[in-house]
């Protein structure tokens, strides 16, 4: 019963997706399927980010960071031309192994790259080692501490995407090849491909929702709750806290990792932009408004806005709406706007007029 | 590396390293206050130093200086009364994102007002390829009234906190808030005028450094996160550590452009930040039994 009760919102989401896709269809909107496709991958990173802020109340802005780990080494090692390293060894034992695939650029020239599913997994394993090399010492620092270390990695990553040639410095990576997953099913940007490339989408962020819930509601997700309420305390109680907190940063930074991997496929490319630090900061805020601690505000927070950025209805002002959504969001409702008490508010606001002492909900 | 060359390094880094002194003063001024880390302190330098650019073309440089310092201020005191001051005991979490997003729009506000592209004030004495000699290497004049703006304000703020009635005020709200309360002073307006001072100094920092290294919109964020690695290593909180620590950075950057690629400078002080909120967090000269007394 239980679990009904958990997966009836899956299987909704599941009818939604697919209701969407004919209603596209129908109307014949089915370019809206683009950024619903873009926007499905950024929602795996928010609600990563999400179980991060939400359960484990770490701040990461630098998630963008990860992302562009992932993305960056999918896109480089699939781009990358190994024909003149051939004769050396390594190469030429994955070669033998079936981790490269041979081809042939525009101009005729042999292509030799390594294998996307190779690149994808390559990519993801880094960025989950490298989460786990820096997330131990991370994760005991607090607060101001810990949103500065986080920001500082992001910069790194960003300054280090922008400085080196192997990453295409200020123009990124472009002409990125399809991923084939199956034979027959590719992501990749092609016109003919974006209804499949849609429904490939949803099935990962379903995946990760799925994933997600039964973590949450499993000894983990109740250990994660009590060191959100109180670390001590739950320290006290036998909870080994700061293994519980590297395990879900490090799940987090895979999951953007993933999502970074998959975009880079799909759009065929990838540049700095998706490093930078307003990125980082357009993730929190989108978990900050779909309510921390709640993975299906921040889903539907993080399609809606993300779609609504990606049409470009924000136009000139996109950083700003996200700058104000940050502040009006912590100022007027920090629980998250699916959750906004209009009499706790009332409450909040009295001392505004009289010197009087609300008490502020605690988060 | 010849000797002269040794000194020009030396003086850049003292000049870079000045400025995140100041920054970091800036920092630790509102800190010591609030318990907030304002991550919008980088865009007080940039305010004014966009704002002091834009009043050259109607007054004399020092009055736009002035007017500038002076419009950054009632930025400053603005973004306290309307963001801050009625927040009952925030989260520290809340707090972050708050100044993250003040940060956010003050950028897009100037990138509205003045565009994308780079400007600067004109050289205070002469222009570019003035320069005095001083050990044999070849010092510009502006680099000499960054260094003595700034430490003449480092000075200034260490004498005001000290011997002011108004600065040993703000210290008592530092020290213990409800204790200064029961003393009859007024917390609130305290707060206020922490975001006023470290608003002024930005943009008097800004201000001065415009014409070397010029504005533009988006360079608060780095001064920001650099400003915040000199309060660290500093010791947060602690404004005279934070001008050491400062010229320290100032002059680690500065040599690093001899061995490593320009474009990684910015990338060493953040890998400096790291190192030492993993091993150090009370900084180079903090204790370790008074920082983990402090809520972070």
């Amino acid at each position: 019963m239980d679990l009904l009760k958990r997966y009836i919102p899956v299987l909704f989401l599941l009818a939604l997706v697919v209701a969407v896709q004919l209603v596209t269809h129908f109307t014949e909107t089915t370019y809206y399927l683009t950024q619903l496709t873009m926007s499905a991958y950024y929602s795996v990173v928010v609600i990563g980010l999400c179980v991060l802020m939400g359960y484990c109340g770490q701040i990461s802005l630098g998630h963008a960071g990860f992302f562009a780990i992932g993305g960056y080494l999918a896109g480089a090692l699939t781009t990358h031309n190994l024909m003149s390293f051939r004769d050396h060894g390594l190469v030429a034992v994955l070669d033998r192994i079936g981790l490269l695939v041979a081809g042939k650029d525009l101009y005729g020239g042999d292509l030799l790259t390594v294998e996307p599913w190779a690149a994808c997994i390559t990519a993801v394993l880094t960025a989950g080692l490298i989460a786990m090399a820096i997330g131990g010492p991370v994760l005991k620092l607090k607060g101001h501490y810990l949103a500065m270390a986080t920001l500082g990695f992001g910069i790194i990553i960003f300054r280090i995407a922008l400085a080196s040639a192997y990453f295409g410095e200020a123009d990124g990576i472009s002409e990125v090849p399809a991923f084939r997953l199956l034979p027959g099913i590719d992501i990749s940007g092609s016109f003919g491909a974006r209804i499949l490339n849609y429904y490939i989408a949803w099935v990962v962020v379903i995946v990760a929702i799925i994933l997600l819930l039964n973590l949450i509601h499993s000894r983990v997700g109740r250990a994660l709750r009590a060191i959100h309420g109180a670390e001590e305390a739950a320290n006290a109680m036998g909870v080994n806290t700061s293994r519980y907190k590297l395990y879900i940063f490090v799940l987090s930074a895979v999951f953007a990792a993933l999502a970074g991997v998959l975009v880079t496929h799909y759009n065929g490319g990838i540049g700095p932009s998706e490093a930078g630090i307003m990125k980082s900061v357009r993730y929190v805020a989108i978990v900050a408004v779909g309510g921390m601690a709640n993975i299906w505000g921040a889903l539907i927070m993080g399609v809606v806005l993300n779609f609504l950025s990606l049409r470009g209805v924000f136009g000139s002002y996109d950083d700003a709406v996200f700058g104000v959504i940050l502040i009006v969001i912590m100022l007027f409702a920090p629980q998250g706007i699916l959750k906004i008490n209009p009499w706790q508010q009332l409450k909040s606001f009295l001392p505004l007029f009289a010197e009087q002492s609300g008490e502020e909900t605690p988060e | 590396m010849s000797p002269e060359l040794f000194i020009q390094y030396l003086f850049a880094g003292i000049t870079y390293g000045i400025i995140y002194a100041i920054v970091a003063i800036g920092f630790n001024i509102i800190y010591n206050t609030t318990g907030i880390i304002n991550f919008a302190q980088g865009e007080f330098v940039m305010l004014g130093g966009m704002t002091a650019i834009t009043m050259t073309a109607f007054m004399p440089m020092p009055l736009a200086i002035a007017v500038a310092v002076l419009i950054t201020m009632v930025v400053g005191a603005l973004i306290e009364m309307v963001f801050i001051r009625w927040l009952q005991s925030p989260s520290v979490l809340r707090m972050i994102i708050i100044t993250i997003g003040i940060s956010i729009l003050a950028r897009e506000a100037a990138l509205h007002i003045w565009g994308e592209s780079v400007r600067a004030l004109p050289y205070f004495i002469g222009n570019e390829v003035t320069s005095v000699s001083i050990l044999g290497a070849r010092i510009s004049p502006q680099v000499l009234w960054v260094i003595g703006v700034c430490s003449l304000m480092v000075a200034c703020l260490s004498l005001f906190f000290k011997f002011t009635s108004l600065g040993r005020e703000m210290r008592a709200c530092a020290a213990n808030r409800r204790a200064a309360t029961l003393c009859g002073i007024n917390a609130k307006n305290m707060v206020t005028l922490s975001f006023v001072l470290s608003a002024g100094i930005g943009a008097v920092a800004g201000c001065v450094m415009s014409p070397i290294t010029y504005s533009d919109y988006e360079m608060g964020p780095g001064l920001a996160i650099k400003g915040f690695t000199v309060a660290i290593l500093g010791g947060l909180g602690n404004s005279l550590a934070a001008v050491a620590a400062g010229l320290l950075l100032g002059i680690i950057e500065a040599f690093s452009v001899s061995v490593l690629p320009l474009a990684f400078q910015d990338a060493i002080a953040t890998s400096i930040l790291l190192v030492i909120l993993f091993i150090r967090p009370h900084g180079l000269f903090g204790s370790s039994e008074a920082a983990s007394l402090k809520e972070f």
